[in-house]
């Protein structure tokens, strides 16, 4: 499948009172036609805004600060923020969809305003056409009676249904791909194995892309085909979905899979939490963000930059100096 | 809905009636005779005999029991019967009726330039943010606020009236009689009210519209692809004037605020300049019915503010 | 190759410890214009202390020769019919307007957030009928009932210090019922009664505390409005007369001579003006620096 989109090296700050804070700081990934991928890290480590910086939605105090977005070709990031060529990727091209279902839809729109009106904008639909796909669409994601409802306000779904609401919004102009920022957070356990489930079936319908960003690996597990492991602005590890669940190499990565409990490990083992607070973003020293943290760290960590992305084998990148499958900690 | 109206009017009803007891017994809380009140000047000077006197205060009712005092009293009030003005010598009623329409004519037009010209100014600053157009309109609103409308009054008059002399400083003709001379007349009256009431609204729209475009349905809405001006217009607007709904009601207050004011200053015979001439002279009769009116209609605009937000707000319909 | 371990500690990065207290003035001090307004009011306060001093004449009797002088090297602001000094009534006018806005928040305050601690708190039936006698009030526009009180009770200082009170009761009663509302859905208060205490104590000792900030915004922006209250009532000739030195009451007095002194009039509207303001810059600041949360609220 060809390459559909790449970013490179982007960088995103936010000037804050206290000093600088690079939430995003020189990422690099990349993403095929028809593939998931998963972006995963903890809360702050910059997830969230490298994908708004793609769709250039970074606003005061925070500006994307350097790199490239390409895209069909093009660096989105040459467009003007707000200008007519970014307004036709967003949304038709590149769409996205929100953690917090409470607050994402607007309270004093119908749910067939929110959803027609991308119909016409970018499909150029008339009010009945549009009307009639957004009820398809709504029914696709399994809202029940959705021509009843189709006039309802979002304050009358449940979190779940909102956030199906969300997703229909995201696929209802065909886009190459589908931004899902935590999209299951906020619900319950119930709720997210049936949504989860209905983004890939809609995205396999659609022939979309999808880049699911999240802190829970449980979730990119089951449907991601590759995954970025993200921590303190920067991807610490990548590979195919397999390679970094049986072979992780960064110890933020085995750190993180320790804390999972697992159904296949001996009774009594016990869940090692990662010591150590997440890293303080302001003025963040050029070394490894991980080194206070991490058990496999040596003197070089302390001396040298961040290190780079290397291979370890075939497309299994990690950003360490330690050697991790040597000692066994 | 209906019920969310039928309640509504429920508390407006019983705000109501507490008004009238408020206003009923805070003037017959004054220390002294209450007939002597009631007679004003005329009884102390001792033109009235005793027996006269008896005879007035049962005439006014003045021997019942308080509570029937009150009840008569909003019983006449519920068929129109405002009273007799004290100092005027007649019917209330038809004493408010005749200067209703001045100050209706000056608030409404105060009213209007103060809502175009203050949300414009408002929203224009809040989608703006940090620009010189915020800057501006910020910092006019803020000394707006703090301007004295009696101070403005006079500054104006000074200026336009007697140092440049292109207007009159004084009187209210009617429109229908003489347009141009109207027109003339309140323009001052109508800007000084306008103003003070602007820089509030201005300030209410920036800080709701400011809210509403950091709230996530708008970054949903950016992300959609829509153009800045749909989404200014359909997705903020109608969530950022929710609150700017308030001061209608509050308006509403400020107009008859004003009109105290600018009536008394330009010489108008509004229902200000009558409530400022009643408190002089010491015309309770007017004081207590004019106070009822007003706030009557002040209650009322405050219901109608109240179903307007459960229009526009489709959440509080249900609430 | 050997590997010295580095301990954790030595890397450790803390975040920044934050003073509340100095994080508060940076925000507070940090407009231009809160600073304008905090000097301002110390002017103001400092005035009125020191009027004695500071007033070049005596402001309530004045030289009848010297009446409706202009503004000159003599009288700096120029006098009044009666030849009294502008510029001293002025100073003296601080005291007035001080005085009636201390005074006046100070009873609103007490019997304002008494009444919505207690509606706010107990809610039902005393809350119904707090609230909406607090309703029937904020019906008028403050200044309408202000003037209707002190009307009713006649004019002077403490009249007028009664009614404004009674204006601005409702405003605070009501903030104060929202704050204790939702202060009192805290867990904290929740464990607090799980343990016994009586309702006085988490009234007085936890929900009062939690409301004082909010409070403290709401008063001093409030202050402003007062104090512009205070100068319309005595321009209308309710209130303070002359030879009282009150600013609003001067307005009017200058007026009758406008065409003749003009500063007679101007000048204590410039002061109202600026004390109003310089009030309302440092509410807002006040706020901003408590909680920005409230921008929206207050």
């Amino acid at each position: 499948m060809a390459e559909l989109l790449r970013v490179n090296d982007l960088v995103t700050q936010f000037k804050t009172e206290s000093g600088l804070v690079k939430a995003v700081d020189g990422v690099s990934y990349y993403i095929d036609e028809q593939e998931i991928i998963g972006l995963v890290g903890e809360s702050g480590c910059g997830k969230s805004v490298s994908q708004l910086s793609i769709m250039q939605l970074i606003s005061a105090p925070g500006e994307i600060a350097g790199g490239e977005v390409i895209f069909e070709g093009q660096n989105l990031l040459k467009y003007e923020a707000n200008g007519p060529q970014m307004r036709s990727v967003r949304g038709a091209k590149i769409a996205m969809i929100f953690q917090e279902p409470m607050t994402s839809l607007n309270p004093v729109l119908t749910i067939s305003q929110q959803l027609t009106e991308m119909l016409q904008l970018h499909m150029k639909m008339n009010d009945d056409t549009a009307r009639k796909r957004a009820i398809e669409l709504m029914s696709m994601v399994g809202i029940p009676g959705a021509e009843n409802r189709i006039d309802d306000y979002p304050h009358h779904f449940s979190g779940g249904m909102r956030q199906r609401v969300m997703i229909a919004m995201g696929l209802s102009c065909n886009p190459k791909i589908l931004i899902a920022d935590e999209p299951t957070t906020a619900l319950d356990v119930t709720t997210q194995a049936q949504l989860l489930e209905l983004m890939k079936d809609m995205v396999q319908r659609f022939r979309t892309s999808l880049i699911i960003v999240t802190h829970n690996l449980g979730v990119v597990a089951r449907y991601a085909q590759r995954i970025y492991i993200m921590y303190a602005g920067r991807i610490v590890e990548s590979g195919t979905t397999k390679d970094i669940f049986a072979n992780p190499h960064h110890p933020y990565t085995i750190g993180l899979l320790k804390c999972i409990p697992r159904l296949d490990e001996e009774e009594g083992t016990k869940l090692v939490p990662i010591q150590g607070l997440p890293p303080n973003l302001i003025n963040m020293p050029s070394t490894c963000a991980f080194l206070p943290r991490c058990s496999y760290r040596l003197e070089k960590c302390a001396r040298e930059p961040w290190p780079p992305l290397t291979p370890v084998n075939g497309n299994h990148y990690i950003s360490c100096y330690a050697n991790t499958k040597e000692k066994s900690k | 809905m209906t019920t969310y109206i039928i309640r509504r009017l429920i508390i407006a009803l019983i705000i109501l009636i507490i008004v009238s007891l408020i206003v009923f017994f805070a003037i017959r809380l004054l220390p002294g005779d209450p007939l002597i009140i009631f007679l004003g000047q005329q009884a102390t000077q001792g033109g009235i005999s005793q027996a006269e006197l008896e005879h007035l205060r049962e005439l006014y009712g003045l021997n019942d029991p308080i509570m029937v005092q009150y009840g008569n009293w909003f019983w006449g009030i519920l068929h129109g019967d405002l009273g007799t003005s004290l100092y005027y010598h007649e019917d209330v009623g038809v004493l408010m009726g005749d200067r209703f329409p001045l100050t209706l004519h000056l608030g409404a037009l105060a009213f209007i330039i103060n809502i175009v010209v203050g949300v414009l100014m408002g929203v224009a600053a809040a989608i703006r943010r940090g620009t010189w157009i915020d800057s501006v309109t910020t910092t006019l609103a803020n000394i707006g606020v703090c301007i004295p409308v009696f101070w403005l009054a006079i500054l104006m008059i000074y200026l336009f009236g007697l140092k440049l002399s292109w207007l009159p400083i004084a009187g209210y003709t009617s429109p229908f009689k003489d347009f141009w001379l109207n027109t003339q007349q309140i323009v001052m009256p109508v800007f000084c009210m306008a103003i003070t009431m602007m820089a509030t609204t201005a300030r209410l729209s920036r800080s709701s519209m400011l809210e509403v475009t950091r709230q996530d349905y708008i970054r949903t809405a950016w992300s959609k692809g829509l153009r800045e001006r749909n989404i200014i217009m359909r997705h903020a607007l109608k969530n950022g004037l929710i609150p700017v709904i308030t001061l209608l009601g509050i308006g509403l207050g400020m107009v008859f605020a004003g009109s105290v004011f600018v009536e008394t200053i330009f010489a108008i015979p509004g229902v200000g300049r009558l409530l400022v001439t009643s408190i002089f002279a010491q015309d309770y009769v007017v004081i207590q019915s004019g106070t009822l009116v007003i706030a009557t209609i002040i209650i009322l605009s405050n219901l109608l503010v109240d179903i307007s937000y459960g229009w526009l707000d489709p959440r509080i319909r249900y609430g | 190759m050997t590997e010295k371990d580095i301990t954790a500690e030595e890397f450790q990065e803390a975040p920044p410890r934050v003073n509340e207290w100095r994080r508060f003035l940076r925000v507070f001090l940090q407009r231009k214009i809160v600073i304008f307004g905090l000097i301002v009011l110390f002017l103001l306060v400092f005035s009125a202390i020191f009027a004695n001093l500071l007033a070049p004449y005596d402001p309530f009797r004045g030289i009848l020769a010297d009446s409706l002088e202009a503004p000159s090297g003599k009288y700096l602001l120029g006098t009044d019919i009666q030849g009294r000094d502008t510029l001293s009534r002025l100073i003296f006018g601080t005291r007035t307007a001080l005085m009636v806005g201390f005074v006046t928040v100070g009873i609103a305050g007490v019997v304002g957030v008494t009444l919505g601690l207690i509606a706010g708190y107990f809610g039902g039936i005393p809350s119904m009928i707090i609230m909406r006698i607090m309703d029937a009030l904020m019906g008028f526009p403050m200044l309408i009932l202000a003037m209707l009180f002190a009307a009713v009770l006649g004019g002077g200082i403490q009249n007028v210090v009664i009614a404004l009170s009674i204006a601005t009761v409702p405003g605070y009663a009501r903030v104060m019922n929202g704050l204790t509302m939702s202060i009192k859905e805290n867990d904290y208060i929740m464990a607090e009664q799980a343990m016994g205490s009586s309702n006085s104590r988490v009234m007085l000792r936890h929900v009062l505390p939690n409301a004082v900030p909010p409070m403290i915004v709401l008063v001093t922006l409030q202050l402003g409005g007062i104090i512009m209250a205070e100068a319309a009532l005595s321009f209308l000739g309710i209130g303070i007369k002359p030879p009282g030195a009150a600013w609003g009451a001067m307005v009017n007095d200058g007026y009758r001579y406008l065409s003749s002194n003009p500063t007679l009039s101007f000048a204590p509207g410039i002061a109202i003006m600026l004390v109003v303001f310089a009030f309302n810059m440092v509410g807002d600041g006040l706020r901003d620096a408590l909680d920005p949360r409230l921008r929206g609220i207050l």
